[in-house]
């Protein structure tokens, strides 16, 4: 274990919330899809992250960062809407909107910039500690 | 104080070794600040500290063969859990700006353990070069 491992679980995540700040694009992008169905209509996405344990030891390590262990689809009720005019809509004249809501996404995307950042900020300091480590002595 | 390669930095460079090791601490709890039922963790500096010194109440473990584990790497295992501030729902107990804090700090404390090691080597340099470079 040295500083360099600091780069990796920084960097696990930053690759776990730039996944999350993608679900959350995803969602936003698909807010206002419809479907013939509420099978076929889109459901938020959201990451569900763990913590990675250290291979070595029982739980007395430090760890090894963050991983993404999948994305979960929102079971919230899909919303119908009646629009006869809809070429999309099923026999009755209904369509299935997605039940994202852009308010928990918004939350979601500050929320994941934010976490982003102290990741980065993480890696800055160490990248400094770093250079000053080689800097010993002079 | 003898000036043996041994303790030529005194303390030190296990206070280096832990100030690192607390430096990873922080960083895995800041990217797990949004983990479920993560409990976030730090190293009680002070303890560990004195165990890796052979200073703690306990009597330091002797290494008779290479590879044994030593007081040093038993200091290791120093590692507690934060009592949380703010819990939250999902159980995770990272309080970031908290976490912030004490990264800054601690990145504080390794420059400074850095800088005695510095000064240390300027003077064994004057030292050798009699006053001359």
């Amino acid at each position: 274990m040295s500083l360099f491992s600091i780069f990796n679980v920084a960097g696990s995540g930053m690759a776990a919330q730039s996944l999350r700040l993608n679900t959350v694009a995803s969602n936003l992008a698909n807010a206002d899809s419809v479907a013939t169905t509420p099978e076929a209509a889109y459901r938020a996405r959201e990451p569900l992250f763990a913590a990675v344990k250290s291979r070595l030891d029982g739980g007395d390590a430090p760890g090894e960062g963050v991983q993404v262990l999948g994305v979960t689809e929102s079971q919230a009720a899909i919303p119908s809407r009646y629009e006869p005019g809809n070429p999309l809509a099923d026999a009755d004249g209904y369509v299935y909107s997605s039940n994202v809501n852009p308010v928990d996404e918004l939350v979601n995307m500050i929320s994941a910039s934010r976490s982003y950042q102290n990741n980065v900020e993480v890696m800055n300091s160490t990248r400094q500690l770093m250079q000053k480590t080689l800097d010993l002595g002079k | 104080m003898s000036l043996t390669p041994d303790n030529l930095f005194g303390i030190h460079t296990q206070a280096l070794d832990l100030w690192q090791r607390r430096t990873e601490v922080l960083a895995n709890n800041l990217a797990n600040a949004d983990t479920p039922g993560y409990l976030a963790r730090d190293v009680d500096f002070r303890k560990v500290l004195a165990a890796a010194g052979g200073a703690s109440d306990k009597l330091p473990l002797q290494t008779t063969a290479p590879g044994q584990i030593g007081a040093a790497d038993q200091a290791m295992d120093g590692l507690a859990y934060r009592v949380p501030t703010q819990p939250s729902m999902d159980g995770n107990t990272v309080d970031a700006q908290a976490e912030q804090a004490a990264f800054a700090a601690n990145g504080v404390h390794y420059q400074a353990s850095l800088s005695f090691i510095t000064a240390q080597i300027r003077m064994l340099r004057t030292a050798i070069n009699g006053g001359q470079g």
